[in-house]
């Protein structure tokens, strides 16, 4: 009896101290994100003058603009390509050898070093077309990390799919397209969105692939909307310097005596952006859910 | 005679999953197919409207008609589906709606206008019983309904592009006994119009619902009869040890 006690209590000792090590190991990880993100927000806004956030060659606007424009032209080309890879291979891919090439394939693709796509970019899409810097190499550039992510999130996503909406589809006389178009596609819809959220964040933060493709450079006349001219906000070949590739200039190679404070700026609304658009793309991917009654 | 069946056998692989059914299915009639787990009594269902053509290794011999029609030679699958449609184990709807579930079929054959779908959608729940139920949350998903409701749902869904025969696949399993109840009148009250086969593990829903009755062990037709007579007067052993019990 007395030994019984005496076990219990061990017992019962041994979880409050191993609870306690785990609520210590989550606060220290919660206390140093918090650390580090303020840290990187306020130094950075607290240094920043009026000028900087101009849409002009002295602030990061047009930074700020090329970022977003990169990722958005990488994912209209990532989306549809890696999303129809992710079909093919959950949906149309015999099990076999060349089906396992592909998988090896696509996962090799994934964990690719960044400055060798850049380079790779620089080879092909710079150098043989015989083209200057400009935003859509880039683009294409960050689409190739991106496609191996969207690719096997598609997968996954219909993989995970219940069964019976293929097989009820296709018993009511669906063609497998039709089964694909009508009812997996939809309903794997929501994870696919946040392969995409994913693939997006990667592209805001990305600087070696875009070294050698986007350039350093960036020059807008925002009062020039002929997209063809090269000064044109819009145009797709025009040189694009984003965010991440203006933070890492100014701290190696620009002579301006605010170029720190610039770089702080810079890093501070990278992470402004990054979670705002996660934020955004979880609310949407939400609402998507709740139309189709996933929380009724 | 709506199916006729002759000599079917069929094989998953080296395994003979039916052998050497010939049985004729009637128009306007439940008929009720039993027998223990791994009987044969679903995979013959499937060969009804073709949905073995998904599996690997599937072969069938034999000859399956519809209406005289060879359904594996002189038919294709796409149009044997919408006449012979397919209600599920699982309520399964899918996750869509409750509108654009029922209009899925239609839709599926290039049907838009509104008003054809509006009016296909009411005449199908109404047919099933839950439109006064429903309709005012036609807009909303599918998958807020109860289970009774969703499998009602799916029969409508499949009533939907007007087939001639329904096949059910155990769709009382896993429903509570109202629901079951509910989905048994129904049965009775559709076979008026269509052609209903029916896959069940309960031995006195095929009694209280079917005219006639199969009974299937290990991938053979034992016994094929009116309902009354098959439980009533078993002329095989084997089928009078099942539904008194004995095994199974």
């Amino acid at each position: 009896m007395e030994q019984n006690k005496k076990r219990v209590r061990a017992a019962l000792l041994s979880d409050q101290i191993m609870t306690g090590v785990f609520y210590v190991v989550a606060g220290f990880f919660l206390a140093l994100l918090i650390a580090f993100a303020g840290y990187i927000i306020i130094k950075g806004f607290a240094g920043a003058k009026p000028y900087m956030f101009a849409f002009n060659r002295k602030g990061i606007g047009n930074q700020f603009f090329n970022t977003v424009y990169l990722v958005f032209l990488s994912l209209v080309i990532s989306i549809p390509i890696g999303v129809m890879a992710g079909v093919y291979m959950a949906e149309y891919a015999r099990p076999g050898k060349i089906t396992n090439f592909l998988r090896i394939s696509i996962e090799t693709l994934s964990s690719l070093p960044s400055i060798v796509v850049g380079l790779f970019g620089y080879l092909v899409f710079i150098v043989m077309t015989g083209s200057k810097w400009n935003l859509f190499s880039g683009a294409l550039a960050v689409a190739i990390l991106s496609l191996p992510l969207i690719a096997t999130t598609t997968e996954d996503a219909f993989r995970s799919l219940p069964d019976t909406y293929k097989k009820c589809s296709l018993g009511m006389g669906a063609t497998h397209r039709q089964a694909i178009t009508t009812v997996l596609l939809p309903a794997a819809a929501p994870r696919i969105i946040t392969g995409a959220i994913l693939a997006a964040g990667r592209g805001f933060g990305e600087a070696a692939a875009l070294l050698y493709t986007a350039g350093m450079s960036t020059d807008i006349n925002w009062s020039n909307w002929r997209i063809v001219s090269p000064t044109c906000a819009l145009n797709p070949f025009r040189p694009g310097e984003t965010l991440a590739l203006q933070i890492w200039a100014s701290r190696t190679e620009a002579l301006s005596a605010d170029s720190a404070k610039i770089a702080n700026l810079s890093s501070a609304v990278l992470m402004v952006m990054v979670l705002a658009f996660s934020l955004l793309a979880r609310a949407l991917e939400r609402k998507i859910k709740r139309k189709m009654g996933e929380s009724k | 005679m709506k199916f006729k069946i002759d000599s079917l056998n069929l094989n998953y692989g080296s395994f003979q999953a039916l052998k050497d059914i010939s049985m004729d299915i009637e128009a306007n009639a439940i008929t009720a197919l039993i027998g223990p787990s791994g009987c044969g009594k679903s995979t013959f269902l499937k060969t009804l409207n073709r949905m073995n053509d998904f599996e690997d290794n599937v072969a069938i011999k034999g000859l399956v008609t519809l209406d005289g029609t060879d359904i594996y030679k002189d038919m294709n699958a796409i149009e044997l589906r919408q006449k012979v449609g397919m209600v599920f184990q699982q309520p399964n709807p899918f996750p869509k709606t409750v509108y654009d579930n029922v209009a899925y079929g239609p839709r599926i054959r290039g049907v838009k206008k509104k008003a054809t779908l509006d009016e296909v959608v009411e005449q199908s729940l109404t047919e099933v019983g839950i439109w006064d139920e429903i309709k005012d949350r036609l807009h909303k998903s599918a998958l807020g309904l109860s289970g009774g409701q969703q499998q009602r749902l799916c029969m409508a869904r499949t009533l939907a592009v007007k087939p001639e025969v329904i096949l059910m696949d155990e769709p009382t399993s896993a429903l509570d006994p109202i629901s079951t109840m509910k989905i048994e009148d129904l049965a009775t009250e559709l076979k008026k119009k269509y052609t209903i086969v029916i896959v069940t593990h309960n031995m006195q829903q095929a009694n209280r619902i079917s005219d006639k009755t199969a009974f299937f062990l290990l991938g053979e037709l034992i016994e094929y009869g009116t309902t009354q007579n098959l439980f009533l007067n078993p002329k095989n052993k084997k089928t009078e040890d099942y539904i008194t019990g004995r095994f199974g």
